[in-house]
């Protein structure tokens, strides 16, 4: 019912040229043809991809450390980790709109402090690849910590007498964590990076705070370009073929990426995940 | 904030010695203390220049340097952030936010009960349809969501936010319920059947108490996803006076464009109400997402 009625809806409405008043009109696959010839779709799915695969890059190793680190026993710990969720609470506008103040080339720290370090005065969301390099940053520090909740989950349900074993056996630290501690979370690894892919195809709201799409179209992702089609334009049968190229892309990815790390076996193994 | 930042780090400083001790590991682990210590300075710099900021005046906010106290505090950005009417957009959330986790828990709760409970065809159905609605993404489908919205007439109303913000944050919270549902044992069902009770003085007096833990969960959850929505704010309303507060937090972007420290605090009293909420329940906080992605 929730899933399949708006999808349906989806994949009809591309199919139509509709203004947002009165009612879709019927015009086949003219959506779908303007789709596929158009240059600034074709940028924004690369761009997209690129992204997504930056942030498992990025995200990944650090959520998995800063996880397993937080399900350790170190007094400092609890103190640190609920620090570390702070971001959580905040809202991707609230998150978008203290970086940009942060960066702001005029009136930020930034402003303040690129002078000092004798690099004269930074634009960082001014410049393409920097803008797109400020939205991984900011992914990354809005993110992480959520993906460090998934891991330290995960590291508490590892079984301490496998350690106990592998001390026996003379292994040291390194090597606890790279043959215990990594194949017993691997589960852990596709969950968090299958919500890490879908959630990178279809992240939005950031973009549109942080940098509006802009330099030109250099942050340009598929979910803003079809807000953009959509909201701003008000080509909502255009909008709509972006919208279903980007489900279809992202089910697919994260199916693969599930079929490829066997998370479908994930019941029997682990009773209780 | 500014204690945050300097206890960590004094606690940092005796662990070599004290870890030692502590018999889980053998060695301190001094590579994982120094990322994490690394890790909060990437967190909590920002959000201590955040905080500092809303101290500060708008002429000084350049020059005193985004680190340093401010040399002249002041609370004038809190009393302008709420004379520009911030307190409306926060009484709009806080109503979006309460009807939200009404809904939610109520229809989570009962439906929850439904297929655990009964095992027929039906209840399955039902029930891997809500779990096929956790891969769908708002995103892909706010079109369709706004064109129902529009034909409901509901466009521009704060019940335009709520319905669909509940029904994306269904999937989830059945998933949570259902889980702690199922650890109810089969011997207290059938002690109530033999008091002669019907399915709903069971669900009332059985299930709903003992499922406290996994609704207060999704109560938080449901929360946090209310007050923190984006999308469907701005896509579903369009009047100034029906704007939550994420939108109003946009909107003030454009107008604040000089005034950082006045838009920053607006974003700080933005977060007050979550941060009591974490304060309060932080653990079945932490314990719901961490279920998100663990289940």
């Amino acid at each position: 019912m929730f899933a399949a009625l708006p999808m349906v809806l989806v994949a009809y409405l591309s199919l139509t040229s509709w203004g947002g008043l009165g009612t879709p009109e019927f015009v086949g696959l003219e959506n779908w043809s303007r789709l596929a010839g158009d240059p600034v779709m074709r940028r924004a799915v690369w761009l997209s991809l690129v992204l997504t695969v930056l942030n498992w890059i990025v995200q990944t190793p650090i959520a998995l450390l800063l996880g397993v680190w937080a399900a350790g026993p170190q007094r400092n710990r609890a103190v640190l980790s609920a620090i570390f969720f702070l971001p959580l609470l905040l809202s991707s506008a609230a998150i978008a709109i203290i970086w940009r103040a942060l960066l702001d080339p005029n009136f930020g720290p930034l402003a303040w402090l690129g002078p000092r370090l004798g690099l004269g005065s930074v634009d960082v969301l001014g410049g393409p690849t920097s803008a797109f390099a400020m939205i991984v940053f900011v992914t990354a520090w809005q993110f992480i910590p959520l993906h460090m909740l998934l891991y330290q989950g995960g590291a508490r349900q590892i079984p301490a007498s496998l350690y106990e074993a592998a001390r026996i056996d003379g292994a040291g630290m390194l090597r606890s964590f790279w043959h215990i501690t990594l194949p017993q979370l691997r589960h852990t690894i596709t969950t968090s990076s299958v919500l890490m892919v879908v959630g990178s195809l279809t992240y939005f709201d950031t973009v549109l705070i942080l940098t509006g799409g802009g330099p030109g179209t250099d942050t340009t992702i598929v979910p803003f370009l079809m807000y953009r089609a959509g909201f701003r334009s008000w080509e909502l049968g255009y909008a709509s073929a972006i919208a279903f190229t980007l489900v279809v892309v992202a089910t697919v990815i994260a199916l693969l990426l599930v079929r490829f790390t066997g998370f479908g076996s994930m019941r029997s193994t682990r009773e209780g995940m | 904030m500014t204690t945050t930042t300097t206890r960590p780090r004094a606690a940092a400083a005796v662990r070599p010695r004290r870890s030692g001790s502590s018999g889980n590991r053998r060695r301190p682990n001094l590579l994982a203390g120094a990322g994490s210590l690394l890790w909060l300075a990437v967190v909590g710099v920002p959000l201590y220049a955040l905080l500092v900021a809303t101290f500060q005046r708008g002429e000084n906010y350049t020059s005193d340097g985004p680190l340093t106290p401010p040399s002249d505090p002041t609370l004038d950005n809190y009393a302008t952030a709420i004379e520009n009417g911030l307190l409306g957009f926060v009484l709009n959330t806080a109503i979006v936010t309460l009807a939200v986790v009404v809904i939610v828990v109520a229809l989570s709760a009962t439906a929850g009960y439904a297929v655990v409970r009964s095992r027929t065809r039906w209840t399955n159905g039902v029930f891997r349809a809500f779990l096929l609605g956790l891969a769908i993404p708002s995103q892909a489908v706010i079109i369709p969501v706004y064109l129902i919205i529009v034909e409901m007439g509901l466009y521009d109303s704060l019940t335009a936010i709520v319905l669909p913000t509940a029904a994306f944050a269904l999937p989830v919270c059945m998933l949570i319920l259902v889980g702690s549902m199922r650890d109810i044992s089969e011997e207290l069902y059938e002690a109530m059947a033999l008091d002669g009770a019907g399915s709903v003085r069971t669900f009332v007096q059985l299930v709903v108490p003992l499922s406290r833990p996994g609704l207060s969960t999704v109560a938080v959850y449901s929360a946090l996803q209310a007050w923190n929505g984006f999308l469907f704010p701005l896509i579903l309303t369009q009047s100034h006076d029906k704007r939550l507060i994420t939108m109003g937090l946009f909107e003030f972007q454009g107008e604040y464009r000089v005034d950082v420290p006045g838009l920053l605090t607006a974003v700080v009293l933005s977060t007050v109400p979550l941060f009591v909420v974490y304060l309060v329940a932080r653990r079945s906080l932490v314990a719901g997402l961490m279920g998100v992605g663990g289940k």
